[in-house]
């Protein structure tokens, strides 16, 4: 007998994303992966100033506001063949990184490590031996025993109070849980740890932006960051040194802390290198531009059919054909009408909603179902990882192989790249993604103190919109994968903007040919102990860092049953 | 006279989606018809309540301006304290989500919990596309706003009604 489960919702934010799973013998045999949210907001930029889409689309998602920002001046740009002044790229770039920084921190250590980490559990250990066993792997100054006494003291107050905040409604006990009650008392206090981190990220951000959530500063044609060696009021070169300091308090962290985390869970839960491929079609898109053209990239991107590295073909230009021809969306499985039959590509994208009922074998989500070339891909941080290895990216390649090697001393075994197409794999890639962000951080800081020096103030180029229609498209790998928004340009307004977002791909309905998408492919073969308590199913959906954009979060006072299981 | 206390106005939502929005819209509204002295700091939280972590941390009062579903009629204002935000923010399935919750919840662990938090929140009608509250909403965005107004007042925060509203950003 089949046991069916429905997880609505998977984020807490409301009726994002529901997963339902069928599941036999203890395994997921079938998964539907749902957005509950229409998500037409596209619609919104229909015939408005091209140069105010980024302060919009930024507004789409809850978590990610920057990247749309940067994907959609990129998006206008393109389409205007428009260059953008050295400084603004380095600028955009050393955003980029830190929020990338930022997102990456937060997700491992306040989303998913909780997956992973028994944070009840951590009060049963020894807090000497806790601190003895990180010591070995890590000289991190806050891995010492006073550290470890004050975090379960901490732990013990809270746990006290009665009120579980983020851990209300973990799965505590649960037999898939298998860290010592060391490894999680050392877990929980990296997790208190990285909240002071990932502020550190955040203020980079701030200091640049402007603002956050929010950022300020991005133009069609640059930033608008004036640059000046003297003034207070603008970007000076004593705000640039002040960063320079967050950028160094980060970089102990990842190096010394979550590079290590990740490895050391990863080595307990080595079975979860086995589950959670799923699509091994890889996309990501080249990022970190060096010229103003935006046809040299600190960090390579591009496609690998099949898992393949050796097959690995890039993506070398912002307007390059090989992505801009091969996107298309189908809306066969989703609640979308299109004026014909068949996929289309995003310049003639259409969003006319059809809702249905959520059929099995028809129209099930909001999301539309993305390919590439007809093929479903996954995109996020394992994607760019594995593609800046077949790239042969230098220090990607290093960070992996420090990873895997620190796994295979763990282990007793050698760990290869292969086990990196898994659930566990995924978060490794973050971990070694966000290792390469706080280099490339430090590269454009470097780079941006280097053009000023040379007299260089330059942040921006008018943009002038010609008579007549133009189109373009501009692409950001973002934390959770490659963004890329497409407009269409008429007389200077916006004829048509269509976002493919990074959850689009990963989290989209079966494609026009039934293929099924990365979340869902990723679930066959996930093991489920309890179908009333479906962590494993959590795991492999957290570790694509689950973001249905367009966040929708209203208070809510109802409490509904979030996991429903029914015999079929 | 000295600020006595830090308070922070929080305005969460996202704008996009009509009635989603009016927790912002109140805030910006809020910077708009008053001067805010020193200690006195309106954020624009859009959806992103993790970013503002920083500037919440440690308040004396947090002000949360938001939409509310108790099930009342579109545009019923609703005021929540300290003891009924709690039962208010249960997360429905995991620990996972980076929520305004969540936020709160981490403060606490954290030791750096706003000394009080109240939220003012307004029932919504639609969650549609589109920049602009419904009619209902935005009815009830003056009464809103002086409902924030005078929590902050209540709690000692001095505000100075301008002569003119400033344009909201």
């Amino acid at each position: 007998m089949s046991t069916r489960i429905t997880i609505d919702p998977v984020t807490r934010i409301e009726g994002h994303l529901r997963v339902d799973a069928e599941i036999n013998d203890g395994k997921v045999t079938k998964a539907w992966s749902s957005g509950q949210m229409w998500r037409g907001v596209e619609l919104i930029l229909v015939g408005r100033d091209p140069r105010d889409a980024w302060a919009i689309t930024q507004r789409i998602c809850g978590v990610c506001t920057t990247v749309h920002a940067i994907a959609s001046v990129r998006a206008v740009e393109n389409a205007l063949k428009l260059e953008v002044p050295l400084n603004a790229q380095y600028i955009r770039n050393m955003i980029v990184a830190a929020h990338a920084i930022h997102d990456h921190i937060v997700h491992f250590y306040h989303l998913a490590a909780l997956d992973f980490v028994d944070v009840v559990s951590a009060l049963k250990a020894d807090p000497v031996k806790a601190a003895a066993w990180i010591q070995q792997y890590s000289d991190w100054p806050l891995n010492g025993k006073e550290v470890m006494i004050q975090t379960q003291e901490k732990l013990k107050a809270f746990v006290g109070t009665g009120q579980l905040g983020p851990f209300t409604n973990g799965y505590w006990g649960h037999p898939a849980m298998k860290l010592s009650p060391e490894i999680n008392l050392v877990a929980v206090a990296h997790y208190l740890q990285a909240l002071d981190v990932q502020r550190q990220a955040n203020k980079i951000v701030t200091i640049l932006g402007s603002k956050t959530p929010h950022i300020q500063n991005m133009a069609v044609g640059g930033v608008s960051n004036p640059i000046a060696v003297d003034s207070q009021s603008v970007l000076t070169v004593d705000r640039l040194y002040a960063i320079k300091t967050q950028i160094d308090k980060l970089a102990d962290f990842v190096k010394k802390v979550y590079l290590i985390d990740v490895a050391a869970i990863g080595s307990v839960y080595a079975d979860w290198t086995k589950y959670g491929a799923g699509v091994m079609n890889y996309l990501s898109a080249p990022d970190f531009p060096v010229d103003t053209r935006g046809t040299e990239f600190m960090y390579p991107g591009g496609y690998i059919p099949g898992g393949d590295l050796a097959k690995y073909q890039p993506i070398k230009s912002f307007g390059d054909d090989f992505l801009g021809k091969g996107v298309e969306e189908s809306v066969k499985h989703s609640w979308y009408t299109y004026s014909k039959e068949g996929p289309l590509h995003p310049y003639r994208g259409e969003t006319t909603p059809h809702y249905t009922d959520f059929q099995d074998d028809g129209k099930y989500s909001w999301l539309k179902s993305p390919t590439f070339y007809g093929k479903r891909a996954q995109v996020g941080p394992l994607a760019a990882v594995l593609n800046a290895v077949a790239a042969g990216h230098q220090p990607t390649t290093a960070y992996v192989t420090k990873v895997l090697d620190t796994v295979s001393a763990l282990v007793g075994a050698k760990v290869g790249v292969d086990a990196l197409h898994s659930t566990i794999g995924r978060h490794a890639a973050r971990a070694v993604r966000c290792a390469v962000m706080l280099d490339l951080l430090e590269a454009n800081w470097q780079k941006l103190i280097d053009n000023i020096g040379k007299g260089d103030v330059a942040t921006y180029n008018k943009p002038v919109f010609p008579k007549g229609e133009i189109m373009g498209y501009g692409f950001h790998e973002a934390p959770r994968g490659m963004l890329s928004h497409w407009t269409v340009i008429r007389d200077g307004k916006i004829a048509n903007y269509q976002c493919v977002v990074p959850s689009t791909w990963n989290a989209g309905p079966r494609s026009e040919d039934g293929a099924p998408g990365p979340y869902e492919a990723s679930l066959v073969g996930n093991p489920v102990a309890d179908p009333e308590k479906p962590l494993e199913v959590l795991r492999t959906i957290h570790s694509f860092d689950p973001c249905i954009a367009c966040a929708v979060h209203v208070h809510d006072q109802e409490t509904g049953q979030a996991v429903r299981v029914r015999a079929v | 006279m000295a600020q006595s206390i830090r308070a922070v106005v929080l305005g969460v939502g996202n704008i996009l989606l009509s009635d989603e929005g009016i927790g912002v819209h109140a805030v910006n509204e809020l910077a708009a018809r008053y001067d805010l002295p020193p200690g006195l700091e309106v954020i624009d939280g859009g959806t992103s309540a993790m970013d503002c972590l920083d500037r919440i941390a440690e308040c004396g009062l947090l002000l949360i301006a938001d939409c509310v579903h108790a099930g009342r009629d579109p545009g019923t204002l609703i005021r929540l304290g300290d003891g009924e935000l709690q039962a208010f923010f249960r997360t429905k399935i995991s620990p996972h989500q980076v929520g305004l919750s969540d936020v709160l919840a981490t403060l606490a662990l954290h030791g750096l919990s706003p000394s009080r938090t109240v939220l003012i929140g307004a029932e919504p009608k639609s969650f549609a596309l589109g920049l602009e509250p419904t009619p209902e909403l935005a009815a009830t965005l003056p009464a809103m706003v002086e409902a924030l107004a005078a929590e902050l007042t209540a709690a000692g925060v001095r505000l100075q009604r301008r002569e003119a509203p400033v344009a909201a950003e």
